[in-house]
């Protein structure tokens, strides 16, 4: 069997993850010390696993509405104004298999054949692949850590042409931490409007904010109904692995959302949805325990890169730095691959979220303090032997 | 110097290295020792403990949670009678308690006949005290926030993820 006549020319066209290549790599390493994880290294606090085990011991196992179970879209919908003040109704609310999917249905909702699709790069993995088997072209819209990885008007005028129908935002980011403020959204939004730009914001690291206020799209009235926000519980209550992600929106592009997610997923699991109306309801106080925990290890990382030589700004939310590796005359990826070989310590490669993070490498902070400061010993022997 | 979150780590782990604990501050680590002096002054911060599963040692050790009854006095309150009871070393814990009993201690020795002795020589015997209730802790499970039981299990995380 010929594998290339099998496979469609849009799958063959996406390229393997360089998340993937370095994982691979990494996985080899004998007694590796990694900060390569994009997940909380906490477990999901007590009584949401608690409450998922009751749900399911009450029997609590069947298929759930399509949108999601409507204690939990309220639960979310008070969540959001308690913690962001955004209003939105039950009906405004579509759960989902994680923020994967709802970047995934999303996008498929409102793309057109050849429609473009702008993401600022450096950016999470997911977005280009998801643009593309959406049947949208990429606009890619490089950021700079001159200007602390945030959009400058001018740069999002520059991505702009007569087929552009979104815009795919992730702050705080993953990988540079960046974020962007009211000041900063003020000066695209007329921007926005002007050209009528879908905004698919992803804001599933808006819990963890270290300095000021979490600041949406969202909250600017005149393109509310432009803008989707995805998020979900991985991040905030530590629930990677129990897959819910939600949209918020405009309660028609939700419904016709909502055509994608029945048909193709029914509907999020119904025991990972009773646990996320525990977090919803109960779990401020382990959001915040978790956020005071990253704030202490991401002054410490980013001291101890800045220390060691490596110029690091200070992120103001998610937990990761995006250090400056470029006065080691190295690639972020033979700058990874030498580390791993010498120190067996584990970065990725900032080329690994695009070209843009070129000259970049991502660490992650989501480990305790003593593995913290076991890697940045490391990595600092690795930096005395260059000099 | 942001003294809650000083306190806050280092009620997690109070054998914190002081640079580290100085980064994560965004300070230095002479602030934090000057810091630290000060609300050892202020008796703030009163001392610095270790948790030890004694059980996994060969020392042997015993420890009980009695329950005190007692009559306060006018003026004092329960004040005068507590301090009679806490200055004992033998107690290691001890709480003014809403309820059926006034006082709860948690009372540690190296028997159960040291702690009895205790209790009917010394406890039973100060004045005030009109009865006590022994109970006897069998095992530990959980004490200042650490699980002692064996049962957790470490999980596994991938080594690169997006």
């Amino acid at each position: 069997m010929d594998i290339n006549k099998v496979l469609s020319e849009k799958v063959k066209s996406i390229k393997p993850s360089g998340i993937r290549k370095f994982f691979d790599l990494a996985k080899q390493v004998e007694g590796v010390i990694s900060l390569g994880v994009g997940e909380p290294d906490f477990d999901t606090p007590w009584h949401i696993r608690e409450a998922a085990v009751y749900s399911i011991q009450s029997g609590q196992t069947t298929y759930t509405e399509n949108p999601g179970l409507l204690a939990l879209r309220k639960e979310i919908c008070r969540y959001n104004k308690r913690h962001f003040d955004l209003d939105y109704k039950s009906d405004e609310v579509l759960i989902t298999v994680g923020g994967s999917e709802a970047i995934d249905i999303a996008l498929r909702a409102i793309i057109d054949p050849m429609d473009e699709v702008i993401i600022p790069t450096p950016s999470y993995v997911a977005y280009e692949p998801g643009v593309v088997l959406a049947g949208g072209v990429v606009k890619l819209l490089p950021l700079t850590e001159k200007d602390n990885f945030k959009i400058t008007p001018e740069a999002l005028e520059a991505c702009i042409s007569e087929k552009t129908k979104a815009i795919l935002l992730n702050f705080p980011s993953n990988p540079t931490g960046g974020t962007m403020e009211y000041e900063d959204y003020e000066k695209i939004v007329p921007i926005l409007k002007k050209h009528e730009i879908i905004v698919l914001s992803d804001e599933i690291y808006a819990d963890l904010l270290y300095e000021g206020k979490h600041c949406s799209l969202a909250h600017f009235p005149e393109i509310k109904d432009q803008v989707l926000v995805i998020s979900g519980c991985s991040k905030a209550f530590a629930m990677t692995g129990w897959r819910i992600g939600y949209i918020l929106g405009n309660k028609d592009i939700i419904k016709a959302i909502l055509k994608i997610h029945q048909y193709v997923i029914m509907c999020a699991p119904i025991m990972s949805q009773y646990a996320a109306i525990e977090a919803f309801k109960h779990g401020d106080n382990d959001v915040e325990q978790m956020r005071i925990a990253y704030l202490g290890r991401r002054n410490l990382i980013v001291k101890r890169f800045n220390d060691m030589g490596l110029p690091t700004h200070t992120p103001k939310g998610a937990f990761y730095i995006f250090p400056d590796i470029r006065s080691t005359g190295m690639t972020s990826e033979e700058f990874c691959n030498a580390l791993l070989e010498d120190q067996k310590v584990a970065c990725v490669p900032g080329t690994a979220f695009g070209e843009a993070g070129e000259g970049f490498i991502r660490v992650s902070y989501a480990y305790s303090l003593e593995e913290l400061e076991n890697a940045a010993a490391r990595i600092k022997l690795f930096m005395n032997k260059l000099k | 110097m942001n003294e809650i979150m000083l306190l806050t780590q280092l009620e997690k782990n109070a054998n914190l290295n002081r640079t580290t604990l100085a980064d994560l501050l965004q300070s230095e680590e002479s602030e934090v020792l000057k810091t630290l002096n000060e609300l050892e002054k202020e008796k703030i911060i009163l001392g610095y403990h270790t948790i030890i599963n004694w059980d996994k040692t060969n020392v042997e050790k015993v420890s009980a949670l009695i329950m005190v009854d007692a009559a306060p006095e006018r003026e004092f309150g329960y004040d005068r009678i507590a301090s009679k009871i806490y200055r004992y070393p033998e107690v290691e814990s001890m709480y003014l308690m809403s309820g059926k009993s006034d006082f709860i201690l948690i009372v540690k020795g190296k028997t159960m006949k040291e702690i009895a002795d205790f209790v009917a020589t010394k406890l039973a015997c100060v004045d005030g005290v009109s009865g006590t209730n022994t109970i006897f802790i069998m095992q530990t499970y959980k004490a200042n926030d650490f699980i002692f039981a064996e049962t957790e299990n470490k999980k596994e995380r991938l080594v690169v993820t997006p």
